[in-house]
């Protein structure tokens, strides 16, 4: 079997991994076309949807915490460091106190500074009690290097749905189940959006803006929930500011897009991938087409089809490098002639891969 | 003596033709389909495995199990794999669990379920 010397480094142990750099930034990408720096530019990185799951005891489903296990490793591994690390949120599975503070535990490793967003298995059980309580507000904003930053809790629905249940953890499984024909579509809804409005008004037109929330703030498809009901009254928000990114977890794959003057990324699981609603072929969908599909997983190799992001940010845009263990990393920069983001390889159709064909 | 009997029966009952069946036999027969659909599903959404983990945390709605292709050459058992063989694959992998008997109600379950939420997909044996 021949190794390519990519692929000989990705295999190399922590402490060598350390001395040869496989992960140190080399700034190649710092948008396409970029124009003068705007703010000083920085770098932060995006571990996501690590579903870790407990089974009893001290007993964890153990490939979901190697998953996270090796994000935390790869980012202490940076070099330069990343000025922060965003946690996307989906940190457990069925929302248990046993599945969060294992996940602290495990993210206690990580040097840089951590902002948390929450998603609908970190949130169903206890409706958010335990990691307001121990982890973090679940909405709020901070400003960094000129970039203001908005975290949201798009993972919310209809009081109905949430009050139909007998026990909160039947409310979770059900919420939990990406397929469920009883599922309910997430919403932002309207307490947040009167914050967003009030929180946004201090801000010129000018200042870049990178909303973090844990479902895509487009429509993609509502039978997963890769969807955000009340999406366009966030977008309508945001229309004003020159340049906004929206970095979203939820989906497990590769995935981006651009409406208006909104740039939309989905950031990389480490737990598993999950497919392209195009593979689902009873039901129409709205992937974006601009978005050039990662390899289809191997199931043979637990890792494959997972990751995480490095983020570059300069010129109030986002180079996205989708860091995928056991495939070639890609990176997906902003295109300001173009005004919208391109993969710097594969966003040719003549340069697209056979495993990029999902069906 | 064989033949004696068959010419009796056919003679008894003249209008019960083996290729014939109503409207009533057809809603039967698709109900007992879905019975065992139905059942697949919940297999398909429960932690059959060691590990808390289900078939539908990869694959929701079945996608990305591709039934069409089947048997087709699995590259990681080198050799031709049918459709069974892969989820006896991911019981025992993924899902750390024991492997069904091919020919279980429990597989025969899961594969009918598979197959419902591909239907109208045109067969592609041996695609990648």
């Amino acid at each position: 079997m021949s190794i390519d010397r990519r692929t000989f480094l990705k295999h190399l142990g922590a402490a060598s991994a350390a001395a040869t750099l496989p992960f140190s930034l080399v700034e190649v990408a710092w948008g396409l076309g970029s124009k003068p720096a705007e703010h000083e530019s920085f770098t932060f990185a995006y571990i996501s949807d690590s579903h870790l799951t407990h089974i009893k005891g001290t007993r964890f489903t153990s490939n979901f915490d190697r998953g996270l296990r090796k994000a935390v490793m790869e980012v202490n591994l940076l070099d330069p460091k990343p000025d922060f690390v965003i946690y996307g949120g989906d940190l457990a599975q069925l929302g248990k106190r046993e599945e969060l503070d294992h996940g602290l535990e495990l993210l206690s490793g990580l040097r840089p500074p951590l902002k948390w967003v929450i998603g609908e298995h970190d949130f169903y059980l206890d409706m958010g009690e335990y990691w307001q309580d121990k982890i973090s507000p679940l909405y709020y904003s901070f400003d960094h290097k000129g970039v203001h930053f908005v975290v949201l809790n798009s993972i919310l629905t209809h009081e109905a749905w949430i009050n139909q249940w007998t026990t909160p953890m039947e409310r979770m499984l059900n919420m939990a189940r990406l397929d469920n024909p009883r599922g309910s579509p997430f919403m932002v809804g309207e307490r947040q959006l009167r914050w967003l409005r009030e929180d946004l008004a201090k801000y010129d037109d000018s200042i870049p803006i990178v909303i973090l929330s844990h479902s895509p703030l487009y429509k993609i498809f509502k039978p997963w929930n890769f969807w955000t009901d009340d999406a366009e009254k966030v977008q309508k928000l945001l229309r004003r500011f020159s340049r906004v990114t929206v970095l979203h977890g939820h989906v497990h794959q590769v995935l981006y897009n651009q409406i208006g003057n909104i740039t939309f990324y989905a950031m990389m699981a480490t737990a598993w991938p999950w497919p392209y609603p195009v593979s689902y072929v009873q039901k129409p969908n709205q992937v974006p087409k601009l978005t050039v599909f990662m390899n289809r997983a191997d199931p043979f190799h637990s890792r494959d089809g997972t990751g995480w992001d490095i983020l570059d940010m300069d010129s109030g845009a986002i180079t996205n490098h989708y860091q995928l263990w056991l495939n070639e990393n890609r990176t997906v920069a902003f295109d300001f002639k173009l005004k919208h983001p391109v993969d710097l390889k594969f966003q040719n159709p003549d340069k697209r891969i056979p495993p990029q064909l999902h069906y | 003596m064989k033949h004696r009997i068959i010419v009796f029966l056919a003679l008894a009952t003249p209008l019960a033709l083996g290729d014939e069946f109503s409207q009533k036999d057809l809603e039967r027969w698709r109900a007992e389909f879905n019975t065992v659909m139905e059942k697949g599903e919940k297999l398909f959404h429960s932690t059959l495995g060691s590990n808390q983990v289900s078939c539908d945390q990869c694959h929701p709605n079945g996608a990305n199990t591709h039934p069409e292709t089947y048997p087709k050459f699995q590259k990681q058992l080198g050799k031709v794999a049918t459709l069974r063989e892969m989820i006896n694959w991911c019981l025992q992998n993924p899902l750390e669990g024991k492997p069904l008997p091919l020919d279980s109600d429990e597989m025969i379950a899961l594969e009918a379920y598979i197959t419902w939420e591909r239907r109208g997909v045109p067969l592609a044996p041996g695609k990648h």
